[in-house]
């Protein structure tokens, strides 16, 4: 299937200009601007769709295919790439499906508020799908900038007492981490003199013995940065208040946003340190798994000690880049390409389910008028209430339906099915997947303890979310007789999200078989480098 | 000039960790400044010292890259001031939210009770 050139930028693009359309708009068009951001978020899950066709080839031939986009059109490994490959793809895939539902639900009745909510929202989105996309790692740092701006507007969204303490200390700890990646990106440079990541790949095994310890520090210091993002333990302790703290949509969207640190180590740590890389192969391998295993067992216990919804998905969160980081890291030592196709798709369905048990928290939770009384208090704060005819509006939209209790509590279940890795829905074959893998490899090598430790924890943290779920839900679904007020476009998305994973659920072979191509394409270093390193530029137009 | 900067570098450094581990949301942010300013110059050093020379290379025939300054870590410096002030900026705001909702300027939004 051939596509337009340009569809590769889109990502990028349609946020951005919706994004500065909405600011051009007076605050008072909230209908209209979530209107723009809608369409936008639609237009960009049709462009990841088209890409996932694009970066895998037809299905039959399932090749990897690695897409430039030169930006100046400069020659590739100077000037500044987008570079799409499976990978990209695939997490373009999930930030689209991820971001639609989320806003949808906004729509309800959250971006009502507070301010910006919905151009906020599309330059989050436009940070995301930019790092996921860019070659070089100085516009890694500004898409991550992009994002983290936006997050901490996010973040606030809905104001109080604990989001902005939770949001100072955010903000605190995201502005260290950038220094620090700041560090790692000028080291790399004044070492190895590029940025360029296929460049840098090629260079690394070529290093003198004076620059190799040089690299290696800049790589700490670039991982410091990225695991403060992934959240991997003991960098991890603002996570649980900060997605607590943020209002539900934004802890939905804040879900992918930990995937992205796990997104860029994966990319960064495969590219580099994989088994191509001469003697710096496997740098950091051991640190990964050791500290994932860490963050499984703190997200665990914080899973089980946890009292609210929010804050027991927060902890949620913890586990699933505890998981993926401690896959990579077995990945990077043992070449493990079927645990990390099974990782992979772990990562899709625990970040769905994740969204979703992050919008669930609050109709479940919510107490009689809850809502509608905050709403009254923030539009008063806001001096809101006179402009439009907000109540005839909400009425309209958030009729509630009958049989709530009943829905949010399916929803719920499915939900609890895929964390805690249950048969039948897609957490339990994305975590069988990674078990299998485990176990057949121990199998042939049985000192392997980094791998029965896995095994173990990957079981119990799978338990324990179990455990405190299934309590969760008696408490609030079944002890709790009256039946929440639960408007349609509240419900609607939560059941996207569980559609979605439903669908990859029936859906599983094609989507395990295209990310098993991936996982081959990121332990070969050879297929992004070779795709990067020898695009010609464009040149002008002849016309 | 290389022992000046590097000694620049480490006490700006040194002194951003310190206040931006204190109680006082004042001295965090003065110290993630002094941090973005010791990064800042730690990036420019990357291009190497050399005095006198313009990063803005003729164009056509040939260039002697060594009569030039390298213009990537200036331009990466650029960019890393204006986020590193707009975030600081952004940062400023939120500390006064919190003054201003919890009636005190420790980090954490309470005195210690001790």
């Amino acid at each position: 299937m051939t596509l337009p050139v340009h569809m590769l930028v889109m990502p990028i693009l349609v946020p951005l200009l919706a994004g500065a359309i909405m600011l051009m708009y007076d605050e008072r068009r909230r209908q209209l601007k979530l209107s723009i951001g809608l369409v936008s978020c639609v237009l960009q899950l049709g462009v990841a769709i088209a890409l996932i066709d694009r970066a895998g080839g037809s299905a039959v031939e399932g090749r990897n295919i690695v897409t430039l986009y030169l930006l100046g059109d400069w020659p590739s490994p100077y000037g500044i790439v987008l570079v799409l490959d499976r990978l990209s793809a695939v997490m373009l895939l999930l930030t689209a499906l991820v971001a639609l539902p989320a806003l949808l639900y906004a729509g309800a009745g959250w971006h009502r508020n507070g301010q910006h909510f919905s151009p906020l929202f599309q330059f989050l989105l436009m940070g995301v799908n930019g790092a996921f996309l860019t070659g070089d790692l100085f516009n890694l740092f500004v898409f991550f900038e992009v994002m983290l701006a936006a997050s901490y507007g996010l973040l606030l969204h809905g104001t109080g007492r604990v989001r902005v303490g939770a949001g100072l200390h955010y903000i605190a700890v995201n502005l260290l981490a950038a220094m620090l990646f700041l560090l790692g990106v000028s080291l790399i440079y004044g070492t190895t003199g590029t940025l360029n990541m296929a460049d840098l790949a090629t260079r690394i095994p070529r290093l003198t013995d004076a620059q190799r310890p040089m690299v290696h520090a800049a790589a700490a210091l670039l991982a410091g940065a990225f695991l403060i993002k992934a959240a991997m333990w003991p960098l991890c302790f603002w996570l649980p208040n900060a997605y607590g703290a943020a209002s539900p949509p934004v802890a939905a969207v804040f879900s992918l946003l930990t995937k992205v640190g796990v997104y860029v180590v994966i990319r960064l740590g495969l590219l580099l340190f994989g088994a191509q890389a001469g003697a710096s192969a496997g740098f950091g391998s051991n640190v990964l798994a050791a500290g994932g295993m860490a963050t499984m067992v703190f997200g665990a216990i914080g899973v089980l000690q946890a009292q609210d919804l929010g804050r027991m998905t927060g902890n949620l969160v913890l586990v699933s880049s505890g998981t993926l980081l401690t896959v990579l890291g077995l990945a990077l030592i043992y070449d493990d390409a079927p645990m990390l196709t099974a990782a992979l798709y772990y990562m899709i369905a625990s970040t769905l389910a994740l969204a979703a048990l992050f919008l669930l928290a609050e109709p479940i939770g919510r107490k009689e008028g809850g809502i509608a009384g905050l709403l009254a208090i923030t539009a008063e704060a806001f001096g809101l209430d006179a402009e439009d005819d907000l109540d005839e509006e909400r009425a309209e939209q958030n009729r509630p339906i009958p049989g709530a209790t009943a829905l949010l509590g399916l929803a719920f279940l499915a939900c609890v099915l895929v964390v805690a890795g249950l048969p039948p829905l897609a957490g339990f074959l994305g975590k069988f997947g990674m078990l299998s893998g485990a176990i057949e490899r121990v199998t042939v090598l049985p000192n392997l303890w980094g791998h029965w430790a896995f095994v173990v924890l990957l079981i119990v943290t799978g338990f324990c979310a179990l455990v405190a779920l299934s309590r969760w839900g008696i408490q609030s679904l079944w002890a709790n007789t009256d039946e929440p007020p639960l408007p349609v476009l509240e419900i609607l998305p939560i059941l996207l999200l569980v559609g979605t994973v439903a669908l990859l659920t029936i859906e599983a072979e094609p989507a395990l078989r295209y990310l098993d191509r991936t996982a081959d394409a990121l332990t070969r270093n050879q297929v992004y480098i070779g795709g990067v390193m020898t695009a010609p530029p464009v040149g002008p137009d002849p016309s | 000039m290389e022992l000046t900067l590097s000694l620049g570098i480490g006490v700006l450094v040194a002194s951003g960790v310190w206040l931006a581990l204190r109680p006082r949301t004042f001295q965090v942010i003065v110290g993630l400044a002094l941090l973005s300013y010791g990064v800042n110059l730690f990036i420019f050093a990357m291009g190497r010292l050399v005095t006198g020379a313009a990063p803005i290379m003729p164009k056509g025939g040939f260039v002697n890259p060594e009569r030039y300054a390298d213009p990537v870590p200036q331009a990466l410096v650029l960019t890393a001031i204006v986020i590193s002030f707009a975030t600081t900026a952004l940062f400023m705001v939120v500390i006064m939210a919190s003054r201003g909702l919890t009636g005190t300027d420790h980090v954490d939004g309470k005195e210690r009770s001790s």
